[in-house]
């Protein structure tokens, strides 16, 4: 890490802070969960992302929640279909199991691969497909839990299900050394409820690579974005508070702009 | 009514295509993937993107000759693009995989970010054309005779880059837009191989244009309105 370099987040000599809205897609719609259940349907993925880019948004992230062999070849239909309608990027994770998965997500039109599950089994395949296309599009999906007596945070597998003892920075370490290009971090106490960003998760993973980290999980107001910022996230991500309309892309930037981010107007 | 261009885009079996075939159709042309490098030769543009490591792609791309048909239509100053990685190829090496020849176009060489950035950068980033064209790395905007009859072909705006490695300065004859990552660096370089053109038949972008919105998107569609030269054979 720079030294005071990413103090703030807010240097004038870098990439914009992100804001990055978050699909999720099921049976060709977006849906969405409260903390990774009870799901709410939202619409049609390319309109839906497609509006978002007009609004200002800088890429967006879908997450394949399929459940059927049928739902997911469905949602190969949406990415297609979303990548048709933007000229922004879009990633895409979600039952990523092998290499085949992946690629099968790049050649439908994803800039980036999320890998989560598959890739605390096989670390290896982070590093097999950062070889094949490049770190910049592998993205490690970390779902982290805090854990009420140590204060530190476990990583959760298979939406949330399935504790694997994993303490969550040293997995994102780990992770990066095997060459992930991008954590996306998505705190599953706060997921869905509104409540904002875990920061201190952020802060600590965030501090602990040199990559990318996108915040995730909880965001709902302003202030929530800007203390993920604050906190060191490079990217921002919600889906309920852009799908149900409480807050927009264009007004969350410019109140990131006046507290000193730079963001792209 | 003249028929739509034809794209070409240089397929390495690697890349990741859809956005830069659904960038050729935004534009009103017609993208097409190739590994033939006499089809790659003959087309109205070429493209050739990147994606994995500096050796692996080039290895691709030499495998099935299009190093060499890329280097001919640059001969021949027919309408030629590159994007990230594909940007990179066309210089003589990059410090990420040493020993492994580029394509040789540019005459430079590509380093990686200087430590203390958080890599890949990975996101949008201010673009600033720079008129200068000499090895000065774009700092004076101070345009030489050549190029005042061409006012930058990229325009300031903001760009989608993703990359670890960069080119730190444009080699002569080449003009430059820059951007800032910790340090100056290249976001991309134009030549013209007529001084009379308006449109650069070299145009080699760190950044990519299918995926930075309509400012990419007016990019392309601007580089592919160029007048179309025929090529013999």
């Amino acid at each position: 890490m720079g030294i005071g370099a990413e103090e703030g987040g807010g240097g004038m000599s870098g990439t914009a802070l992100r804001i990055v809205p978050c699909l999720d897609i099921k049976g060709g719609r977006v849906v969405k969960g409260k903390r990774f259940i009870g799901l709410v349907d939202s619409g049609d993925p390319a309109t839906l992302a497609r509006r978002y880019e007009a609004e200002g948004a800088d890429e967006i992230a879908l997450l394949d929640i399929s459940a059927t062999l049928e739902e997911r070849r469905t949602a190969l239909d949406s990415l297609r279909a979303v990548r048709g309608a933007l000229s922004i990027p879009v990633s895409m994770g979600g039952g990523v199991r092998t290499v085949a998965d992946a690629e099968r997500l790049l050649e439908a039109g994803a800039d980036r691969v999320a890998l989560n599950s598959a890739a605390v089994r096989d670390p290896g395949l982070i590093t097999e497909l950062a070889g094949r296309f490049g770190v910049q599009c592998v993205v490690l999906a970390i779902d982290a839990r805090a854990s009420p007596r140590s204060g530190a945070y476990e990583v959760v597998i298979e939406a949330g299900t399935g504790p694997t003892g994993l303490d969550a920075v040293e997995w994102a370490r780990r992770g990066v050394e095997c060459g992930a290009g991008e954590i996306l971090l998505t705190s599953i106490d706060r997921d869905g409820t509104g409540s904002g960003y875990d920061a201190a998760l952020i802060a600590a993973v965030a501090s602990a690579v040199a990559v990318p980290v996108v915040a995730s999980g909880g965001a709902t107001s302003l202030a929530h974005f800007l203390e993920g910022a604050r906190a060191g996230a490079k990217a921002l991500l919600a889906a309920g508070v852009f799908h149900r309309g409480e807050l927009s892309i264009g007004e969350l930037k410019r109140f990131l702009a006046e507290n000193g981010m730079e963001v792209r107007i | 009514v003249a028929r739509p261009a034809k794209v070409a885009i240089a397929g390495t079996g690697a890349a990741n295509l859809a956005s830069v075939r659904a960038l050729c159709l935004r534009a009103g042309t017609e993208g097409f993937v190739t590994e033939d490098p006499g089809a790659l030769l003959r087309a109205d543009f070429a493209v050739l993107p990147g994606v994995g490591s500096f050796g692996a792609a080039m290895a691709r791309l030499a495998a099935r000759g299009l190093d060499a048909a890329l280097h001919e239509r640059f001969a021949l100053g027919r309408p030629t693009m590159g994007i990230c990685l594909g940007m990179q190829m066309m210089c003589l090496s990059s410090e990420e995989s040493p020993g492994a020849e580029g394509i040789g176009i540019v005459e430079a060489r590509i380093g990686r970010f200087a430590p203390g950035q958080v890599l890949p950068q990975l996101g949008w980033n201010r673009v600033f054309p720079a008129l200068a064209t000499a090895d000065d790395g774009g700092k004076a905007a101070v345009s030489r005779s050549r190029d005042e009859g061409h006012p930058p072909f990229v325009k300031a705006g903001w760009a989608y880059f993703a990359n670890s490695y960069r080119l730190s300065s444009a080699p002569a004859g080449f003009s430059a837009s820059m951007s800032d990552y910790g340090e100056t660096f290249v976001a991309s370089l134009e030549f013209y191989s007529d001084p009379e053109d308006r449109v650069p038949s070299l145009l080699a972008c760190q950044f990519h244009p299918e995926l930075s919105g309509p400012w990419g998107l007016d990019l392309f569609a601007r580089w592919v309105s160029a007048p179309r030269k025929g090529v013999a054979g």
